[in-house]
């Protein structure tokens, strides 16, 4: 017997006002528990719009939506669903709150109404996961753009949830700052927890345990990296990533098993096995 | 050319010292005491413990006198129009005389006095937030805005937005250092002109700044409502305030140094006015 999906959504349909279209128009999308999604698509597609559903930030005026087993137009389930499907945003300035980082992580759970002693635990926790245990009384305009993101990271997670949303969260850092991000949701996404990650970078995309593409509001695509790196990303216009050619000549002459990943560390074992 | 170079006003230094650790309740409290005591002294004189209060303080707070003193600079320019003001129309005795402009004995008094007040509320008000958080400030703030619940004002939500504001201060001014920059890129001039083409040349930086911060309040609306506030909903506290022996002691201390320089205006600086003789 499968999993219960943690996230369900069934032909949600969304507009914005004075939008000419709508940006969601019967959007499907299951994720299961401990899964790590990155959802593609160009820009208006409707990817943001589905991650503020999924957070039950915005309600969807048609179709159903379940985050967590929770029905995200229930009010009483708005606040659980908050907490425990967590999002982050692309710009780390937008969504820092306080002026020092451990006040500002503990801005979530002080909003849960928790102890004192709960909430240093869930900071403690949160800034060790994202590496800012050291940073914890500095200002928070203080840090590169990296530590912003990851504090940003840090927030998301001290409300212990379920399922982070990343509504691409990596795409205004440097190369040193996302490798450090993705290795953080890497090791977090091994802890068990479920990961969607709205993002443009091929780089991103290659981490992920399931693809899926978003054009008009609608998913168009859903399926495994291995598929979609065999042709299906060039029919939606993305590019090639770097190690992909390098990833596709060592398949051909089966130095690496199918179903490895196209990231230069699994290649790399895959080769040294 | 950098907008507002080094500004400080409402920017927290976070540190471990005495004045950090008090209770944001007694800092405050502590400010408008002493703010109060400021507004009592009037002869320069007066000023002397109140200059050598805000070096104690200072020290106090382990941070740089230099750096409390730089915090006055974005209203330096208030200050020296306030002093030029009492300097140059304050009926008295004449000094000398420059063209159509009369320097008097009391006039210079006047201008010290006035000059020296307005710095040294700067000053004492920037203490205040450079040592206390924002968060912790609102915190603070809240606590004693509390009564006012009971009439229905939205203590929470004020203690809230005084919070962004504070945090949202250092994050604007580069902003609008970014744009500066962005628009001399593209040929603009600030430093040259009169005062009416200076200020209409500040018209391509504000239309995209206002742009800008509407965006940005909308959008940090969503991340905070994403994390879970919701306006006026109880919230509990990282570090909840507790007031100790020790901000009663700083408190009765603020109190007693006022009490000191009321005394020390009466009799110590008066005596001191009654020695300097002005230069006629």
């Amino acid at each position: 017997m499968g999993k219960d999906p943690i996230i369900s959504i069934r032909g949600a349909v969304y507009s914005y006002k004075g939008a000419p279209s709508p940006a969601l128009c019967g959007a499907d999308l299951e994720v299961l528990p401990g899964e790590w999604v990155a959802l593609l698509g160009a820009n208006g597609s409707g990817k943001s719009t589905l991650a503020k559903i999924c957070n039950a930030l915005l309600e969807p005026t048609q179709g159903d939506c379940f985050s967590l087993s929770m029905d995200c137009r229930d009010p009483a389930c708005v606040p659980l669903i908050r907490q425990g499907a967590a999002l982050v945003f692309q710009n780390p300035d937008d969504q820092i709150v306080a002026s020092i980082v451990e006040e500002d992580v503990a801005f979530g759970p002080e909003n849960l109404g928790l102890t004192s002693g709960e909430i240093r635990r869930r900071v403690d926790r949160a800034l060790e996961l994202t590496g800012l245990s050291e940073h914890r009384r500095r200002g928070s305009h203080s840090l590169s753009g990296g530590q912003k993101q990851r504090l940003a990271l840090a927030g998301a997670l001290a409300l212990e949830p379920k399922v982070l949303i990343l509504d691409e969260a990596t795409s205004m850092l440097d190369p040193e700052g996302r490798a450090a991000l993705l290795e953080c949701l890497r090791e977090l996404n091994a802890s068990g927890m479920t990961l969607i990650q709205i993002t443009h970078i091929m780089e991103d995309i290659a981490r992920a345990g399931r693809i899926a593409v978003m054009q008009s509001g609608r998913i168009v695509w859903d399926g495994l990296p291995a598929d979609f790196w065999r042709g299906e990303y060039l029919r939606f216009g993305f590019d090639e990533p770097g190690e992909l050619a390098l990833y596709r000549e060592l398949i051909s002459r089966k130095m690496i098993p199918e179903g490895t990943r196209p990231i230069a560390e699994d290649m790399a074992e895959a080769l040294c096995l | 050319m950098k907008f507002a170079g080094g500004f400080s006003i409402g920017q927290f230094i976070p540190g471990e010292s005495f004045v950090h650790s008090l209770d944001p309740r007694c800092k405050i409290a502590a400010a408008f005491v002493l703010l109060g005591g400021l507004f009592a002294s009037s002869s320069p004189p007066d000023f002397i413990p109140w200059i050598l209060c805000l070096a104690a303080c200072s020290r106090a707070s382990r941070i740089r006198f230099s750096s409390v003193l730089r915090s006055g600079r974005p209203v330096l320019f208030l200050i020296v129009f306030t002093v030029a003001l009492n300097l140059f129309w304050t009926p008295g005795r004449e000094i000398f005389r420059l063209g159509f402009l009369r320097v008097t004995q009391e006039g210079l008094a006047a201008a010290l006095s006035m000059g020296l007040r307005l710095y040294l509320l700067v000053m004492f008000a920037a203490m205040l937030m450079m040592t206390t958080s924002p968060m912790s400030f609102s915190d603070g703030l809240e606590r004693l805005m509390s009564p006012l619940r009971r009439l229905r004002f939205p203590v929470s939500e004020m203690a809230m937005m005084m919070t962004i504001a504070l945090r949202f201060i250092p994050t604007l001014f580069e902003e609008t250092d970014r744009i500066l920059k962005a628009q001399i890129s593209r040929g603009a001039d600030f430093e040259s002109g009169g005062i009416l083409k200076r200020t209409r040349a500040f018209i391509p930086v504000l239309v995209p700044l206002f742009v800008l911060v509407f965006a940005r309040a909308e959008n940090l609306a969503t991340a905070m409502e994403s994390r879970c506030y919701v306006p006026g909903a109880p919230r509990t506290r990282l570090n909840p305030l507790e007031w100790s022996r020790r901000d009663t002691a700083a408190l009765v201390c603020s109190a007693v140094f006022v009490i000191f320089s009321l005394l020390w205006n009466r009799h110590a600086a008066a005596a001191i006015s009654s020695f300097v003789t002005w230069p006629v």
